[in-house]
């Protein structure tokens, strides 16, 4: 670690990743925070608030106050005020935060108020949502004012996080501080911490005052914000030049101060590589890293290349670019994170073209020879950008004529856009080393690394980066770490591709992935599985085998379920693993390695008690007895394929794209492969059979009363109830299961589970209400091990084909409604979500006319993240049309949808009464009359389209044509607004209000987990009272918002709240009214999740506490019921009768307040009381009083 | 008059205080209870097998959802800031001690000495003045004799005493083959007293879900006889503290409990149902019991309808059976 050249201090080192380093400089040089969770830029706010809830002061010894706001758009509004009224302000944001931020940014920089907020830079929702890194999102706040800076990597983000507050006081100018989302944002790395007297030499206290001084006050006031003319407007516009003018001198002045501090320098614009280059690279964040890296290598081959760093990109200095720039140079790439389609070029590349017309024009020019300049794209989304792509564009500026507006980093075979690269180029230095971890996202294992990083990074001289990647399933999903240590600071901002150290901790995962592609020759290669040293072999893929024994790899197997067991540490085999790596990698000398984790346990366990930690020691000591060498057989290449990511039955289109993403392989795919509006097949889940539960559901029909309550409560449709004739039965294959169904003759009923499809949450066995009258311990669904898949998969097949029950014959109730196909099937929510059930249920009650709009949020992800999408067709190719537009207008989409089916529905009856001569009039009167909702119209209605079109076929006129377009609309749709309550109670709240006030017909549900649960679980309006979320650290001391009463105060609106584990039957009717109801409806769905602190199995259980003790009152109000004269306000559960506690104690997230644990309880009861008490006088019944809850 | 005693080696101004209950979660009604006149607190318990749930659950339900999902890496604030049950037992006892000046008897609940045990040491340290053992056990494995369910206390008791200084009172079930030689045994151990008798929670079957309930009824007088005869029968063999809970609901329920040898009396049904002021009405009333029957003191009182010193020892042994039927007879 660097010393300071000034004071010879040696900072501290520590591990950490961007967002924590940063948030650690914001918040110590901040007295206000407004914050809103968005990724990747939350862990900031939460650590802000984690500090400031355990009272950690700022520089200046007072705790910042943090507030929530509904949206960016707030936080933005909120930043503004708290900077007019002199407070030091930050925040965080990125993405759709950071337009929603822009009309702000103007005004704050136009009142040129010093105020300093950070970006991880994210890309936008374009044709597709994405929550990683490029520079879209900063790039689009050019204009708005701001001073944009840049930091490349972990310990610059820390460093320049401090410069940016310091030059924002220095400048009266506003700083936007942004880094690479995920790619800086989430990588630990070891870095030198500034401490508070960094921070004190760098802020200037009379610049704090003078902003002070101009702060609104009543005590001396001014006004801003005024109103101007065409006389004055514009020269009061540009009176802030001198301001800007003077940016870039303060910048680099606190750029060198801080070197002198720090030893770290900074400089507007850092140019690396050779002195007389003659080919540069220009790029903003953790790319220029990579393409430096990629610099010094073809120098040290004689080449002479160069990289310019854009550190301040507004104001953007040309004497400073200029005077960068080797004089050298004749040819010039600038790579931009961005794509503004249309555009003579991207942003930077633009900016480059015009900084040197101006320097040749002004005389600046220091060229031997004007330089060619050529622009491209990379890393959108967080595409991987290597050295081998640099190196590939470094080529490229060799070429007479280089390829100017290119890609790199993809196969552009439409466009021609992509450069070609060498993928086997590879710059990793032979003293790093490199290890690749495959894990199970519940098995600790990123946990685990974390932990290795800090131990080599904190205890030892040496150097550590980790960077983690995850997949896009909530639960059962894989993560791939890549961890870096070495003797010097790593600069590779990279993933690794070729590995010393490859450990995979899930053996299935051997059959799916080709986990062996990162191993170099003579790699080490770790494998949990259950199958000792001289077993193993047979047990692997042939693809497996052959690598192997061609790299000749170092194979080390590990039963670390077994010897988690053994050593009593439960499930978790993180530990385990972690010593296994430390023992074999070769990354510090054995005995040393182990002493490390030992204390490393201690630490982290230490306050659990001795035996906690004596309990981890003996998991150290037995892993390290239970790792053993594979003796790899000579000429043995004898194991079965792997398996095909995909069956052969699937479609074209998913072996083709879904397939290869599947396989981690979706980098290769071409741009061809894709549609060019984001456009996606449906029904792709079925095709990815994910076999990820450990104990499936076992139906014992002897017992079972034919409720389908499984099959309702099922999160993932993987359980499901159909009956059909019984002389189908004979083709049945072997152990299928089936019973006559009970009150129709000739009809056999059956629950089959799909068996790589479930995901063993239990749920549908806890609400098994079937028990055997023998040992009621016995019900007629039980969780069991199914040690052979095929045959029970066999059976699920054939269950699909057998033919679903005639839709006409279905009624709106539990048991009916299940044996309607659901349409919504094996989405990747997490295992036993609380959500997805009222989807697959809405799916099965109008999911073929139903069109969805969904806020972004767990449902759009769960919803709709590639590579497989859950929404799929009935037999008749219709099914649900789902779409997310954002987060904030879900509501107004969802309005949208509404309206311009009502217009072409209108169209439709205008051209058939048009038409009607040509038609007939039968059939267009039954047309205009058959828009009804009831199933059999439905059916008739779709039949006498078809004749329509049929006779609209021989007509030869233009309004025929235009009739058949639009005739579909002549059935009745359902529209449906679908999201959370972070978006309904929220940042949608506006847009939902006003969307029911309009009276249209739609139906908005929202699935209320109390959290923003999709960020991490973020406290919303709809936080309960008590409850510990992020953002309410000390647990909300606010009630929650009734969202329910606020909208019943309009009269004319369905208004519901359900919750289907307490009142399956309620919310089957609440559906079916809410459908019916000519106008807007709104129902509040209780949905249990993760984010509560509890075990899932129970959610069924504590759904049904949260009703019984009248914390979650589920109620009807019905305007319909108005007009016959009785009360519109329906109450549907009995009066309390469990105590509040009950519900609340069986909750981590209510479990923070052990101080007042009793008078929290007394106040939830009393707060459930009232509304209780409120609800039912409302309803027109006589309060039922508190006596009743015992 | 003077209603001073000693239980646990601890001087208290007299033989009242509340049992083991939620009574003591809000430290308002501590307060109210002292001012009532309460002689000591004692706390409810802290349980083995809630201590060793909540450090599997922490894992299964928190732990296993982090680093997943590249938008959420946790789901809840970090695990230090939820106050597992423990420590939030162990600020209690600090604070029910900043509270009030009686002393504070906490209490922990557990059958297995392991790594739980160490809580009596935070116990300790936290403030307690006293230890109360609540030794819970349903034996219903056919290979566990009475000898080891015996042994299994002893040993507890030992692994507790070599943990903390301060007094151990077990707080023991009825169900015991020979209760005075278990006692004799665990006062061998290091325990300071005994507390007759724990009231089990007996689940209830619900025939209509075919499945078990558990319930918990308030306790009534009658419950007192089995503690009146115990403490008649030990207190006048084994020199320790006594502590009676159970069935005492009133001032002369108090004053047959401190007879039978009772050094001390916990209440908990009467004040659940009346309030912690119902406590000053029991003092008063035995105050003016005491005044009325002319004792000088508590201590003068306690033990005199032992086995050593009531006029019909045999009462308390196995005639009582024989007559309570015999005046059924009539």
């Amino acid at each position: 670690m660097s010393a300071s050249k000034e004071t010879g201090r040696s900072p501290k080192a520590a591990t950490l990743d961007a967002n924590e380093a940063v948030a650690s400089v914001a918040y110590r040089l901040s007295e206000t925070i407004a914050i809103y969770p968005i990724t990747p830029s939350s862990p900031m706010a939460e650590s802000c608030d984690e500090w400031s809830a355990k009272s950690r002061p700022n520089l200046w010894g007072s705790v910042p106050g943090l507030v929530e706001m509904q949206s960016e758009a707030g936080v933005a509004g909120a930043v503004h005020g708290m900077l007019n009224s002199g407070a030091l302000t930050t925040t965080f944001t990125a993405s759709q935060g950071l337009l929603l931020m822009i009309p702000n940014m103007y005004k704050i920089a136009g009142e040129l108020l010093p105020f300093c907020f950070h970006v991880t830079a994210r890309a936008l929702a374009t044709h597709a949502l994405s929550i990683f890194g490029d520079h879209s999102d900063v790039m689009a706040c050019r204009q708005t004012g701001f001073v944009m800076i840049a930091s490349n990597s972990v310990q610059e983000a820390q460093d320049i996080a401090c410069i940016s507050h310091a030059a924002t006081f220095e400048t009266r100018v506003p700083f936007m501080h942004f880094f690479d989302g995920f790619r800086t944002s989430h990588e630990v790395s070891k870095i030198d911490l500034l401490d508070d007297e960094v921070l004190h030499s760098m802020i200037n206290e009379e610049e704090i005052r003078a902003f002070r001084n101009r702060a609104l006050t009543p005590d001396n006031p001014s006004i801003r914000g005024t109103a101007q003319n065409p006389d004055v407007y514009f020269q009061a516009r540009e009176a802030c030049n001198p301001y800007y003018a003077n940016v870039p001198k303060a910048v680099q002045g606190l750029m060198d101060r801080f070197a002198k501090l720090t030893g770290r320098q900074y400089n507007l614009f850092d140019y690396v590589g050779h002195p007389e280059a003659d080919r540069v690279l220009i790029a903003i964040g953790s790319g220029a890293e990579t393409a430096e890296e990629a610099a010094v290598w073809l120098n040290a081959q004689g080449q002479k290349v160069g990289v310019l760093k854009v550190r301040l990109y507004r104001p953007f200095n040309l004497e400073a670019f200029i005077a960068a720039m080797p004089a050298s140079v004749k040819s010039i790439a600038v790579l931009d994170r961005t794509k503004e389609p249309g555009a003579l070029g991207e942003p930077l590349y633009l900016d480059v073209v015009t900084a040197l017309a101006e320097a040749r024009s002004t005389g600046l020019s220091q060229f031997a020879c004007e330089p060619v300049v050529i622009g491209g794209r990379y890393g959108l989304g967080s595409k991987e950008f290597d050295p081998a792509m640099a190196k590939a564009i470094f080529d490229e500026l060799l070429r007479e004529r280089p390829k100017n507006h290119f890609t790199i980093g993809i196969n552009d075979d439409v466009s021609g856009t992509s450069l070609e690269y060498d993928v086997t180029f590879d710059l990793e230095a032979t003293d790093v080393v490199r290890a690749v971890f495959f894990g199970l996202g519940a098995d600790g294992t990123v946990g685990a690394n974390k932990n290795s990083i800090k131990i080599i990074g904190e205890e030892t001289s040496n150097y550590a980066q980790g960077y983690f990647v995850y997949d896009s399933k909530k639960s059962g999903a894989m993560t791939i770490s890549h961890l870096r240590f070495g003797p010097r600071p790593i600069s590779a901002h990279y993933l690794i591709k070729r590995a010393n150290f490859v450990a995979c901790h899930q053996a299935t995962f051997m059959e799916k992935f080709d986990v062996l592609s990162y191993a170099v020759p003579k790699a080490v290669f770790l494998l949990n599985t259950p199958f000792g040293a001289d077993a193993i072999w047979d047990h692997l893929p042939r693809e497996v085998q052959q690598q192997i024994v061609e790299k000749e790899l170092q194979f080390y197997v590990i039963d670390a379920a077994s010897v988690a067991r053994a050593a009593g540490a439960g499930g978790r085999t993180n530990t385990i693993m972690q010593t296994c790596f430390f023992a074999i990698s070769g990354v510090l000398p054995r005995e040393e390695a182990i002493a490390q984790i030992k204390k490393a346990i201690k630490k982290t366990y230490g306050r659990k008690g001795d035996a906690v930690v004596a309990q981890n020691f003996a998991a150290v000591d037995q892993a390290l007895a239970g790792l053993h060498e594979v003796k790899i057989p000579a000429n043995c290449i004898n194991g079965p394929a792997m398996l095909p990511p995909v069956p052969e039955a699937a479609p074209d289109f998913v072996k083709r794209v879904t397939g290869v993403i599947l396989e981690g392989k979706g980098d290769l795919l071409p741009v061809s492969a894709f549609t060019a509006d984001g456009t996606w097949p449906v029904g792709t889940t079925q095709w990815e059979k994910r076999n990820i539960a450990d104990k499936l559901p076992v139906w014992d029909s002897s017992i079972c009363i034919q409720c389908n309550k499984c099959a309702f409560v099922c999160p993932h449709a993987a359980i499901r109830s159909k009956y059909y004739p019984s002389e189908l039965l004979g083709s049945a294959p072997e152990g299928f299961n089936s019973v006559k169904m009970r009150g129709q003759e000739g009809q056999s009923f059956t629950i089959q589970v799909a068996p790589e499809d479930c995901t063993g949450c239990t749920l549908c066995a806890s609400v098994c209400p079937a028990k055997s009258k023998t040992d009621p311990s016995h019900k007629a669904l039980t969780m069991a091990v199914i040690p052979e898949r095929s045959k029970e998969a066999a059976q699920y097949a054939y269950f699909l084909d057998l033919p679903n029950p005639d839709r006409t014959l279905l009624k709106p109730e539990v048991k009916s409604s299940q044996f309607a196909q659901p349409l919504f099937e094996y989405s990747g929510a997490c295992t036993g979500c609380g959500e997805t059930p009222y989807i697959k249920l809405l799916t099965q009650m109008f999911g073929d006319r139903l069109v969805i709009a969904n806020a972004t949020g767990c449902s759009s992800i769960y919803g709709g993240n590639l590579p497989t999408t859950p929404y799929t067709t009935d037999k008749n190719g219709r099914g649900p049309a789902w779409s997310n537009s954002l987060f904030e207008d879900n509501a107004e989409y969802g309005l949208g949808f509404r309206f311009a089916i009502d217009k072409q529905n209108g169209i439709a009856r205008e051209l058939l009464t048009k038409l009607a001569p040509q038609i007939g009039d039968t059939l267009v009167a039954e047309l205009l009359a058959g828009g009804g909702r009831e199933e059999a119209i439905i059916a008739a209605q779709r039949e006498r389209v078809k004749a329509l079109r049929e006779r609209l076929a021989g007509l030869d006129q233009i309004e025929a044509r235009r009739l058949s377009d639009v005739a579909d609309f002549l059935v009745r749709k359902s529209t449906w607004i679908l999201g959370g309550d972070g978006w309904a109670y929220d940042i949608g709240y506006g847009g939902v209000d006003h969307v029911l006030s309009t009276g249209a017909n739609i139906n908005i549900l929202v699935m209320d987990t109390e959290v923003y649960s999709n960020t991490g679980g973020q406290m919303s309006k709809s936080t309960p009272f008590g409850a510990t979320a992020k953002f309410a650290m000390a647990g909300k001391t606010r009630p929650k918002k009734d969202l329910g009463l606020m909208a019943m105060s309009y009269g004319n609106i369905y208004v519901a709240r359900v919750a289907f584990g307490a009142k399956d039957a309620q919310t089957v009717k609440v559906f079916e009214e809410a459908e019916s109801f000519d106008g807007p409806s709104l129902i509040i769905a209780y949905s249990h999740c993760i984010a509560h602190g509890y075990s899932l199995n129970h959610g069924l259980e504590q759904q049904r506490l949260a009703v019984e003790s009248g914390t979650w009152p589920l109620f009807r109000f019905d305007p319909r019921r108005a007009a016959e004269g009785l009360a519109p306000l329906q109450i549907d559960n009995a009066p309390p009768k469990v105590r509040v506690a009950d519900y609340l104690r069986n909750e981590l997230r209510f479990k923070t307040k052990p101080e007042n644990l009793a008078a929290f309880e007394a106040a939830a009861q009393e707060q459930v009381d009232q509304r209780v008490a409120h609800y039912q006088r409302l309803a027109g019944i006589a309060p039922s009083g508190n006596g009743e809850a015992k | 008059m003077n209603l001073a005693t000693e239980y646990l080696g601890l001087k208290l101004k007299n033989p009242l205080m509340p049992g083991a209950s939620p009574l003591v979660d809000d430290l308002s009604t501590v307060r109210r209870l002292e001012d009532a006149g309460a002689a000591a607190i004692v706390m409810h318990s802290l349980f083995e097998e809630q201590i060793e749930l909540e450090r599997a659950a922490l894992e299964r339900d928190v732990e296993s959802h982090t680093e997943s999902f590249a938008e959420a890496l946790t789901y809840l604030p970090t695990e230090e800031d939820f106050n597992e049950t423990s420590e939030q037992y162990l600020q209690l006892i600090a604070k029910i001690k900043a509270t009030v000046s009686v002393p504070v008897i906490a209490s922990l609940n557990g059958i297995t000495p392991g790594g739980w045990v160490n809580h009596a040491k935070l116990i300790e340290q936290a403030g307690a003045d006293a230890l109360e053992l609540n030794y819970y056990d349903i034996p219903s494995d056919p290979n566990t004799s009475g000898a080891q369910v015996e042994k299994r206390a002893i040993d507890l008791v030992s692994a507790i005493r070599k943990n903390v200084s301060i007094p151990i009172a077990v707080k023991l079930s009825p169900f015991f083959s020979s209760l005075p030689n278990f006692v004799k045994q665990l006062l061998g151990a290091g325990a300071n007293g005994v507390v007759l008798f724990n009231r089990f929670y007996q689940p209830d079957i619900n025939i209509e879900d075919l499945d078990t309930e558990s319930v918990l009824e308030l306790s009534s007088p009658s419950e007192l006889r089995l503690r009146l005869r115990w403490l008649a029968v030990l207190s006048a063999q084994i020199n320790t503290s006594y502590a009676a809970t159970g069935g005492v609901h009133s001032a002369e329920d108090a004053v047959r409990a401190i007879m039978a040898g009772a050094n001390a009396v916990q209440i908990v049904s009467a004040l659940l149902r009346n309030g912690p002021a119902h406590l000053t009405t029991i003092l008063s009333d035995l105050t003016n019991w005491l005044e009325e029957h002319e004792y000088e003191s508590v201590e003068q009182m306690r033990g005199t309808m032992n086995l050593k010193h009531c006029p019909d020892a045999t009462a308390f042994e196995r005639a009582n059976y024989l007559r309570i039927l015999k005046s059924w007879q009539v």
